[in-house]
């Protein structure tokens, strides 16, 4: 499989044989990501770390990714030191950054920019996440995650639990988990569901999807991925109050949970999960995002073609 | 009632086969709702033709080029143009909604970047022709009404 020049804007670009051929070569790059094996695959390529807007965590995986890998990062970390504030057009920063760099990792805050970035671009494009838009390496580390945790995505049942509707990462999560023919429980506030469109494509893809704004069944489940739900989407304080208390995971959500139940969360969280539930052996958030660096060390040897 | 006869143009653009009650939509995506000095416009709406009500719209002393066409194409997808020069049809076509669609339609959605000052044109893929859904080839949302949001 070549995955040479191509760039990697939303996961709906790639067939389910390449989603697993990429998590088969992350799979390879763990030992280099917890520095116990040393490379130098990427010595002498340049990658662009471009952040129109600040996120710490996916900037710093992306950046560990390619210096784990031998490679050199330039770029800037939010858009307030460079021209752009000066009212550059985001194809020029494009047409800029690639004369010197080898691939370009963006994160832009509008919708659709990472594709006409890589309308600009002769250097790969891929998307750290544009606005409301895709977050395809996301969406790739959460299925490694599943993938390590659980030996397979197929054999499972998920619950995707909280922000259904604004949470660009679970409706990328649920066409793929549809595309591995994963049936699915969607919970969440009445206000916060999922939207139409996408409960349509996973069952015209012929998975089970059921939908409640309770969290039960915990007993059936296999993975718990939980979601931020954001106090700006309620007018009323207590109002979210309740509603987010009633989505926390604790100890006593979990007490009819399957032994190997996993709980995964794209972090950061602020309290859908509660700290005593760190301990057990349920919680899968932070090794997942460990698993955001050989994801992406993968996809970068990839677009380079050093991995074919 | 007496009827109402739409002449015979000498030069110009005649578009047949609009669906009856949208010849002034789409004079609307033409741009011409305005006089213009150079062009005569007559208007035809409901009349009763072989294939049942349609409208019909005459245009003198111009003859509308292919991008024309296809704006037409969003909002009368079974309109016929034809071209006429010294009274003659010299060119008969349908109007067909294509794959693709650049410039002509503005993205709903105000965070899309297509709508930043990027130096790019608007552009839509055509999900399904009938019935016409479309989604913006940047931010992938549909617009719920594509009339209003033609350029
Ligand atoms: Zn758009």
């Amino acid at each position: 499989m070549n995955f040479e020049g191509r760039d990697v804007i939303s996961i709906k670009d790639f067939s389910k044989e390449e989603i697993l051929y990429i998590l088969e070569v992350a799979q390879k790059m763990v030992p280099i990501a917890e520095g116990k094996e040393k490379s130098d695959l990427l010595s002498n390529y340049i990658m662009a770390s471009l952040f129109f807007e600040p996120s710490t965590r996916t900037r710093l995986s992306f950046e560990t990714a390619m210096k784990r890998l031998g490679g050199m990062v330039i770029g800037f970390s939010q858009p307030g030191t460079t021209s752009i504030q000066k009212g550059e057009t985001l194809a020029d920063t494009i047409r800029t950054a690639e004369s010197y760099c080898d691939v370009i990792v963006m994160r832009h805050p509008n919708e659709g920019s990472a594709r006409l970035a890589a309308e600009f671009a002769s250097v790969p494009i891929i998307n750290g996440g544009d606005g409301a838009g895709h977050h395809p390496t996301q969406c790739l580390l959460d299925l490694f995650t599943i993938k390590r945790e659980k030996g397979s995505i197929e054999k499972n049942r998920i619950a995707l639990v909280g922000d259904l509707k604004y949470g660009r990462t679970v409706h990328s999560l649920a066409y793929a988990l549809a595309l591995f023919g994963v049936d699915m429980m969607f919970v969440s506030p009445p206000e916060l569901q999922m939207p139409k469109e996408v409960v349509e494509e996973c069952r015209e893809m012929g998975v089970d999807v059921t939908i409640s704004n309770k969290l039960d069944n915990l007993d059936e489940i296999d993975v718990l991925y939980v979601t931020r739900i954001q106090k700006e989407r309620f007018p009323d304080p207590e109002e979210y109050s309740r509603v987010a208390g009633s989505y926390r995971i604790d100890l006593k959500t979990l007490e009819n949970a399957k032994e190997d139940l996993i709980v995964m969360h794209p972090l950061p969280r602020v309290d859908e999960i509660s700290s005593e539930v760190d301990k057990t052996k349920h919680a899968a958030y932070f090794r997942q995002t460990f698993n955001g660096v050989p994801v992406r060390m993968a996809l970068i040897a990839l677009v380079l073609g050093e991995v074919k | 009632m007496k009827e109402l006869k739409v002449q015979p143009i000498k030069d110009g653009t005649v578009i047949d086969h609009i669906a009856p009650g949208n010849a002034l939509k789409v004079l609307k995506i033409l741009g011409i709702t305005e006089t213009q000095p150079d062009s005569v416009i007559s208007i035809a709406i409901n009349v009763t033709g072989k294939r049942g009500k349609k409208d019909i719209v005459k245009i003198e002393n111009r003859e509308l080029d292919t991008k024309e066409v296809d704006k037409i194409a969003l909002i009368a997808p079974n309109a016929t143009i034809n071209i006429i020069r010294n009274t003659e049809v010299v060119e008969k076509r349908r109007v067909e909604v294509p794959d693709e669609i650049v410039g002509i339609v503005k993205c709903a959605n105000p965070n899309c970047i297509s709508n930043m000052k990027e130096p790019v044109e608007s552009k839509f893929i055509v999900k399904s022709k009938n019935p016409l859904r479309i989604k913006c080839y940047y931010c992938e949302r549909e617009p719920d009404d594509i009339s209003s949001q033609i350029i």
